[in-house]
């Protein structure tokens, strides 16, 4: 029964996403943490764990670290231990990783997400901690073996671990990409999911609607995109519930996201499942945090995406729809933040970059740091709307073809002859010859049947190739009716 | 041709400075010595003959040009578990057999900036893993004072070099017992300095809440010379500790009137298996010399001490089990021929390449970290070490150091405790819970006795000092040590 997901049940979901913190060098060794070297070019003694080597914590993680719990009021722990998790993988260099468990360095917090009715939910984060990233085994290029590169073994994470609070997969993405624009504002991650820097698992069960006790949970293991977590957690949902109606049980494992397929995977159950047999690693010291430094760090914290959003609603009187899509991502912000300084004009900058901009970026999916007009030109554009060089009309075409590398909005206007016609006599005249072809029409509009104002008006725009001013020609074709 | 071997390395140093000898006519004087007498003792894993000399000569030009640190050209060997760049680095382990280490371990590189020649790498207990040497890959080490004896361990090769005047003076490493234990065996000075005092980057990890380095030589005055160099905060190791180094050489002649030394009863009695009567005795003339020296005795408890075996037994092997397992056949190292898979790689790479000793302590630490028993054993172990540092703690209010012997018998044979892996651990039961506490201690020679097969073999005192008292310690053996002369006995056969 591949149905939508049934009323009868009640989905839970709970996140663990993997933030890559931006720090320069690893979290302990001094190797570069830069993305795309050859493979094992970023590996000091310390990654690639030769005997005797020990490592020391990066300050930089830390205080990232500390800057995400101060930023969703977390508790940020006075004394927090890093303890080794022990298993073997051959990315995996000492044969176990170096994370926190009994004592993360952030503690409870929380953090608001808006639902699609605009309903404000908020999702309870329980700890987040540091950790290393693994190295990377390449499996493809090698017949018959394995190849390993530990450029990426050691890279700083934080684990940030929800409350299983969300009841759909599209919760669970609004959650994240709350995350993913918080963490960007706060300048602890690049956000990058293609390359890894912002990842999840999910956790996920469903149980009759009514019932308190959770059902049996699965794992959805290292999900890089929003729309495969929305896809994964869907397809999963669906499992679960044919599964139970089947009269089957959900048994708790660990399952992969083929997005290929559009199918999870168990990819090992509890059964199989390691014990990691966590200790404190005694080459670390415990990290201790005194109240100062988490004032310190909290009063060093930038503007917030909700500040910035009602900032915007305050000061610029943005609705709260564009405040909220511009300021969901920390780059349109920054993008607008220079358009609208350059038109000088807040809610144009902001209807364009909500409406035609955005429409393009997720036609496109490009990022907003990819966009092939950047924030300057797309000012000029809105320029040249405002003085009456282009209509809003012809500005979409215009910046299509900028989108298309065909040059500046200027080019672009001047190149193709798109300039506005605001020669009274040339649009009187287009005006004029509408209304000889149109008699019938013209009564009608005289006798009072104002629909027909849009149809002249369009018959004009038409003859003018768009170009006419709309709102002289609506003068014209009115005074015309006197 | 001089007896160079006679000579300290204090009275080495003062040659060299005064320029009576050149580094090269010792290092070739000692390198030969090795040659002569070391496949009696089996001593060494590596000797680097090419290096030593090169060594040398850049000493010797050092010592011309002038200004040169007090070490410089004196030849020394490191334990082999220092990593040593471009030299062998094996941990006594088929495993690194074939391992060559890029980078100086800090002690390594310390001691090179002090201008020491490096001999070669001392044979030691497999990943430092036995108190008798007997785990080495590379076999078992001869006691100098007869060869049918082990020279202890884990640090052996090294007691049994210096015992024998191969060297001037080693490096070793103490986890419970491993400088000091081998120390009082061979009749040599061992120091284990404090928890954080000496680097532990570039020594291979057994036991990484454990382990210290230190020096093995023939006297206090030495061993505080080469503390000197060894010592001091290194930003590569976030457990050394961010403390002035003294120089310990200053306070060797302080005399020790009204010096309070501390006599833990539970050392002094049978309950834990007790001394033999001749090591007993032994311990009763140094500490009478002492009284003599102006010293007052008092008797102490250290009511936790029945702990120490035990605990250790559960932390050392949990941090082994986590520390070893980067040796996976995966990146350097021993791998085993055609593996079937990863997992054949893993166990077949591990199976063969690691001896028994250090496999079932994996074994046993794996276990005591694994769910449902972490809260039982580990975290259990970890509490009663706190109790046995507090016992430390209240005693120095009372006294000055501790004194105690360093082993409860003489060298045992080979062989002779290899199949009782209890009575052989018990062979630690005095100095391991100086590495729970973390402060530190030493072993100094004080007579001999009859070992358990009449053998008359060296007695070594152990002296106890709080946190960072290595320079009182040094004080404390150096005085003893210019009223006696156990520690410059040398074995007949190696006179």
């Amino acid at each position: 029964m591949a149905t939508a997901i049934s009323s009868a049940w009640e989905v839970v979901i709970g996140l663990e996403i993997h933030a890559q913190l931006a720090t320069k060098s690893k979290i302990f060794s001094g190797a570069s943490t830069a993305y795309g070297a050859e493979p094992n070019t970023q590996t000091s003694v310390v990654d690639i764990a030769l005997p005797g080597v020990l490592p020391v914590l990066n300050k930089e993680a830390v205080h990232m670290a500390v800057k995400f719990g101060m930023a969703i009021d977390a508790e940020v722990a006075d004394r927090s231990v890093f303890s080794r998790k022990n298993y073997f993988y051959p990315d995996l260099p000492k044969g176990y990783q170096i994370s926190q468990f009994d004592l993360p360095v952030v503690g409870k917090g929380f953090i608001d997400i808006e639902l699609e009715n605009g309903e404000i939910k908020t999702i309870g984060i329980t700890r987040a901690h540091l950790e290393e990233d693994a190295g990377k085994s390449l499996h493809e290029d090698y017949a018959g073996m394995t190849g390993i590169d530990l450029n990426r073994a050691g890279t700083p994470l934080l684990e940030i671990v929800s409350e299983p609070d969300m009841r759909s997969a599209k919760e669970a993405v609004a959650y994240m990409k709350k995350i993913h624009t918080l963490v960007q504002y706060i300048g602890i991650c690049d956000g990058n999911m293609q390359e890894g820097s912002f990842r999840c698992d999910a956790n996920v069960s469903v149980r009759p609607v009514g019932q308190e006790e959770y059902g049996t949970r699965a794992e959805l293991k290292n999900i890089n995109s929003f729309r495969f977590v929305e896809r994964a957690i869907n397809i999963e949902v669906e499992r679960q519930i044919d599964l139970i109606e089947d009269g089957g049980k959900v048994v708790q494992e660990t399952r992969l996201y083929d997005s290929v397929k559009n199918e999870t995977r168990s990819m090992r159950s509890k059964e199989e499942a390691n014990d990691y047999r966590y200790f404190p690693d005694p080459d670390l010291l415990p990290v201790m945090i005194t109240e100062e430094y988490r004032q310190q760090v909290k009063s060093e914290l930038p503007e917030l995406p909700e500040q910035k959003q009602q900032r915007y609603m305050d000061d610029l009187g943005l609705s709260a729809y564009d405040a909220g899509v511009i300021t969901a991502s920390l780059a349109l912000a920054n993008y607008f933040d220079v358009v609208a300084v350059k038109t000088g004009d807040a809610k144009l900058s902001a209807n364009w970059i909500t409406g035609e901009l955005s429409a393009r970026l997720n036609r496109e999916e490009v990022e907003v740091d990819a966009l092939p007009v950047d924030a300057e030109a797309f000012a000029i554009l809105l320029l040249r709307i405002k003085d009456n060089t282009i209509s809003g009309k012809i500005a979409k075409d215009v910046l299509d073809a900028m989108w298309n590398g065909e040059g500046s909005a200027d080019d672009v206007i001047e190149g193709k002859g798109l300039k506005q016609i605001t020669d009274s006599g040339a649009i009187e005249a287009f005006v004029d010859e509408v209304i000889a072809n149109n008699p019938t029409q013209f009564d009608e509009l005289k006798g009072g049947k104002d629909k027909m104002m849009g149809f002249f008006v369009g018959q004009v725009m038409k003859m003018s190739k768009g170009k006419a001013n709309p709102a002289q020609v609506n003068a014209l074709i009115r005074s015309k009716m006197k | 041709m001089s007896e160079y071997h006679t000579q300290t390395v204090t009275e080495l140093s003062a040659m060299l400075q005064a320029g009576k000898v050149s580094s090269v006519e010792l290092t070739q004087y000692f390198l030969n010595r090795i040659k002569d007498n070391d496949e009696q003792l089996n001593s060494f894993i590596t000797v680097c003959e090419d290096q030593a000399l090169a060594q040398a000569r850049a000493a010797d030009e050092r010592l011309k040009a002038g200004d040169a640190p007090l070490l410089t050209g004196v030849p020394i060997a490191h334990k082999d578990i220092f990593c040593t760049e471009g030299v062998k680095t094996s941990c006594a382990s088929k495993m690194l057999d074939n391992f060559i280490s890029p980078y100086d371990a800090t002690v390594v590189k310390n001691m090179q900036d002090a201008g020491v020649v490096m001999l070669g790498k001392t044979n030691m207990d497999e990943f430092a893993m036995g108190s008798s040497n007997e785990t080495s890959y590379y076999g078992v080490v001869k006691n100098p004072w007869n060869l049918k004896a082990v020279p202890g361990g884990s640090s052996g090769g090294s007691a049994a070099a210096v015992g024998a005047r191969l060297v001037p003076a080693a490096t070793g490493t103490d986890t419970g017992g491993s400088i000091r234990q081998p120390a009082a065996f061979c009749g040599i000075t061992g120091l284990k300095p404090t928890y954080g005092r000496v680097s532990r980057f570039g020594m291979i990890a057994f036991a990484s809440s454990l382990d210290q380095a230190g020096p093995m030589g023939q006297s206090a005055s030495d061993c505080a010379l080469l503390l000197n160099a060894m010592a001091g905060f290194d930003e590569k190791d976030s457990t050394s500790i961010e403390k002035d180094v003294p120089d310990y050489s200053a306070d060797l002649n302080k005399p020790l009137n009204g010096l309070r030394i501390g006599l833990p009863k539970e050392y002094f009695n049978t309950e834990q298996g007790g001394m033999a009567a001749g090591v007993e005795a032994a311990i009763k003339t140094a500490l009478d010399q002492y009284k003599a020296m102006g010293a007052e005795l008092i008797d102490i408890e250290l009511p936790n001490s029945n702990l120490s075996v035990p605990v250790y037994y559960v932390v050392a092997p949990a941090e082994c089990s986590a520390n070893l397992s980067r040796f996976d056949g995966v990146r350097y190292g021993y791998r085993c021929e055609n593996p079937k898979d990863l997992n054949d790689l893993y166990t077949r790479s591990r199976g063969e390449g690691f001896g028994s000793e250090v496999q079932s302590r994996i074994m046993v630490g794996a276990y005591a970290l694994s769910s449902g028993y972490y809260d039982a054993y580990y975290l259990k172990a970890q509490q009663l070490r706190h109790l046995i540092s507090d016992d430390f703690k209240k005693a120095y209010e009372k006294v000055d150091v501790i004194m105690a012997p360093a082993t409860p018998d003489t060298a045992f044979n080979i062989g002779e405790k290899t199949d009782d892996p209890i009575s052989m651990y018990l062979s630690d039961i005095f100095t391991i819970a100086v590495n729970l506490a973390g402060i530190p201690a030493m072993s100094i020679p004080v007579g001999f006795a009859d070992n358990a097969s009449g053998e008359n073999m060296p007695v070594g005192m152990q002296i106890m000092g709080n946190y960072f008292e290595e320079a009182k310690l040094l004080n404390v053996a150096h005085q003893y040590q210019l009223k006696t002369d156990w520690h410059k006995q040398l074995p007949e056969a190696f006179q």
